[in-house]
């Protein structure tokens, strides 16, 4: 029987007029608002650009690969208790190589920092681990000239290498490295291949190694400390069942009791992915709380200023009843003039706060995403702010007596 | 019969003195009717046409407009009624400061649903035929008096209502804006509208061709003119 829809274009109309003749009133009031969603969408635009970022640089680090390692990754609670572990040995990792049954790759690493030299380039302060064969697949490395170790390499201790992409471009230029002979340290090798670019995560570069046979590295090179053992299974969903057997073969072969705690850790990237989460959960939660205050206070502005337009119109809305409105056309009216002025602010606190976001994530060197959410969430709060604000000015209006307003000055 | 009130009365509770403002008026108002209340201030005519407008209801009595009983409605049903049946003209016209002429012609329809489309053609219609047919942006604070009022009849007519109300509508004009008005009653009586005037002025009262005369609440003379 009754069109809502036309008439809810006409309340944006009569609010749109309402609004126009009090330019500086409405902007003033709007500010409040405007401040508070460029806050959120600001700090929410740059923590969607980190998100992005960051749960792409740990998607390099494997998710079917762990890590057996003397430390865990992130340290919750007392540190001390972790002071006095032994380091992981070869030992341990011959053990796991055999009696592992759920791995299908597993790679001994350790590692020391050397000067590698060829002719006249010298390279400082390189990683140089020693590992094995399997490491291309434990480590999601691949040869992009050249080959890899070899099972042969390993077994022999072969003084051959395989560099980094970073460390081949520094010592090489242009020349191909294969077959070249580098010095590492204090002795030489021949490059057998180098490995493809894979970039960089959080800044650090993932090119700049050396890496040689395991035995060979023993034989020559000191002062490395711990091993990190790597496993890979193919199959995710077994990845459970390999910490399992990992935990019960290093148990084993540490002699440790029942009741003892592990005394060694088995690393996973989602652990890191966690970590981020929590932190990030955190500044969520603390940005919902600063914008969230801002935006109330907004809303209490707008709430004071519809009261005064409420008084002030008394006459309008005494000639809008006469003439057939309903409570709820007068009501619906005040609500929408609220929303108005609340997704004013709303829409330039989205536009504003996209562009604080970009600033900030370019400082950090990051690209930013448009995203719908971010609208949404800007939208989200300027509209329920605008309804939650306008609604007692806008009930105290729909119940007014028409005759006693009709008679206002 | 369009109008049909019985034992109407209204009292008003001001703390805790009672103040009888209607005290048991019976009247009836047939179609087509052109109708002058008129009384001093106090008589209660204001009060009468509050409820005859439905803008209020009767403390006590019965008021049957159009065949249907509207002295218990609430004030969502009585809006419906203000919006359907009736047509206000006021005193101080009333017009919304804003909007031009054609929104608060069209305002009535909004209420009442009616597309854009055929809101504006309708409010166009009820302008021309007051004569302001080529004013139609202008905001009431650029027009006269006088145009405010036709302004002010063509809200009231656009709905085509039962009745017309009109409370001292020349009151704020002078005497010669104040009979072009009076014309144009008399042309929306011609065309067969039904025209209930509020007024203390006779020679405002002369126009009409029923004078209903009230006095302290009561009616005092009741005098049809043809």
């Amino acid at each position: 029987m009754f069109d809502r829809f036309s008439l809810l274009g006409e309340y944006f109309v009569m609010a749109w007029m309402a609004l126009k003749s009090h330019k500086m009133r409405s902007a003033l009031t709007t500010l409040g608002i405007l401040i508070g969603v460029t806050t959120i969408i600001t700090i929410f635009t740059t923590i969607q650009g980190m998100n992005e970022y960051v749960i792409g640089e740990l998607s390099n680090i494997g998710s079917s690969t762990v890590y057996v390692e003397k430390w865990p990754w992130v340290i919750r609670g007392d540190f001390w208790r972790y002071r006095n572990r032994k380091e992981v040995t070869y030992k341990e990792y011959e053990a796991l190589a055999k009696y592992s049954k759920t791995a299908d790759y597993i790679s001994p690493a350790v590692w020391a920092l050397r000067t590698v030299k060829y002719k006249n380039e010298v390279y400082e302060r390189v990683p140089v681990l020693g590992t094995n064969e399997q490491y291309k697949d434990t480590d999601n490395v691949a040869p992009a000239d050249g080959r890899f170790l070899t099972e042969m390499d390993v077994y022999r201790n072969h003084k051959v290498c395989v560099l980094g992409d970073e460390v081949a471009k520094n010592l090489f230029k242009d020349e191909s490295p294969i077959g070249k002979r580098v010095k590492v340290g204090s002795d030489k090798y021949r490059v057998i291949g180098v490995n493809e670019k894979q970039g960089q995560v959080f800044g650090q570069s993932m090119d700049n190694y050396v890496l040689v046979p395991y035995g060979t590295f023993r034989r020559v090179m000191s002062g490395h400390r711990g091993m990190r053992i790597s496993m890979t299974v193919s199959d995710v969903s077994k990845l459970e069942d390999m910490k399992d057997e990992i935990r019960g073969i290093m148990r084993k072969e540490r002699k440790i009791r029942p009741e003892e705690e592990d005394d060694f850790a088995i690393n996973q990237q989602d652990q890191l992915t966690q970590l981020y989460r929590d932190l990030t959960g955190t500044l969520f939660a603390i940005i919902f709380v600063i914008g969230g205050i801002s935006l109330l206070v907004g809303g209490i502005g707008i709430t004071n200023i519809m009261l005064v337009s409420v008084t002030e119109r008394t006459k309008e809305i005494g000639i809008r009843k006469a003439i057939g409105a309903r409570r709820r056309n007068i009501l619906s009216q005040f609500i929408i003039e609220s929303i108005a002025i609340a997704s004013i602010g709303g829409i330039i606190g989205i536009i504003l706060g996209y562009f604080g976001g970009s600033i900030v994530l370019s400082q950090m060197e990051l690209n930013t995403g448009v995203s719908l959410s971010v609208i949404m969430v800007g939208f989200g709060f300027s509209s329920f702010v605008g309804v939650a604000a306008g609604f007692y000015p806008a009930w105290k209006a729909a119940k007014m007596n028409p005759i006693d307003s009709l008679h206002f000055e | 019969m369009l109008i049909e009130v019985t034992n109407l009365k209204k009292t008003y509770q001001l703390g805790d003195i009672e103040v009888p403002a209607v005290r048991g008026i019976d009247m009836s108002i047939e179609k087509n009717e052109y109708l002058a209340i008129m009384g001093p201030s106090g008589s209660g005519k204001s009060t009468l046409m509050n409820i005859i407008g439905c803008l209020d209801v009767p403390t006590e009595g019965s008021y049957i407009l159009d065949s249907k009983d509207v002295s218990k409605l609430n004030d969502d049903e009585l809006a419906e009624i203000r919006n359907r049946k009736i047509g206000f003209v006021f005193q101080t016209f009333n017009l919304l400061p804003r909007a031009d002429a054609l929104h608060n012609v069209e305002l009535p329809l909004i209420y009442s649903g009616l597309p854009r489309a055929k809101r504006k053609e309708m409010a166009e219609a009820a302008l021309d035929k007051v004569g302001l047919g080529d004013r139609m942006h202008h905001k009431p604070n650029e027009l006269s008096g006088g145009e405010r009022q036709r302004v002010a009849i063509a809200r009231a007519l656009v709905n085509n209502p039962a009745i017309i109300l009109a409370d001292e509508p020349t009151g704020n004009l002078d005497s010669n804006t104040g009979e072009e008005i009076m014309e144009i009653f008399e042309q929306i009586h011609a065309g067969g509208n039904t025209i209930i005037l509020i007024t203390h002025e006779e020679y405002i009262a002369n126009h009409s061709n029923r004078v209903v005369r009230l006095l302290d609440g009561l009616i005092q003379s009741d005098e049809n003119k043809q």
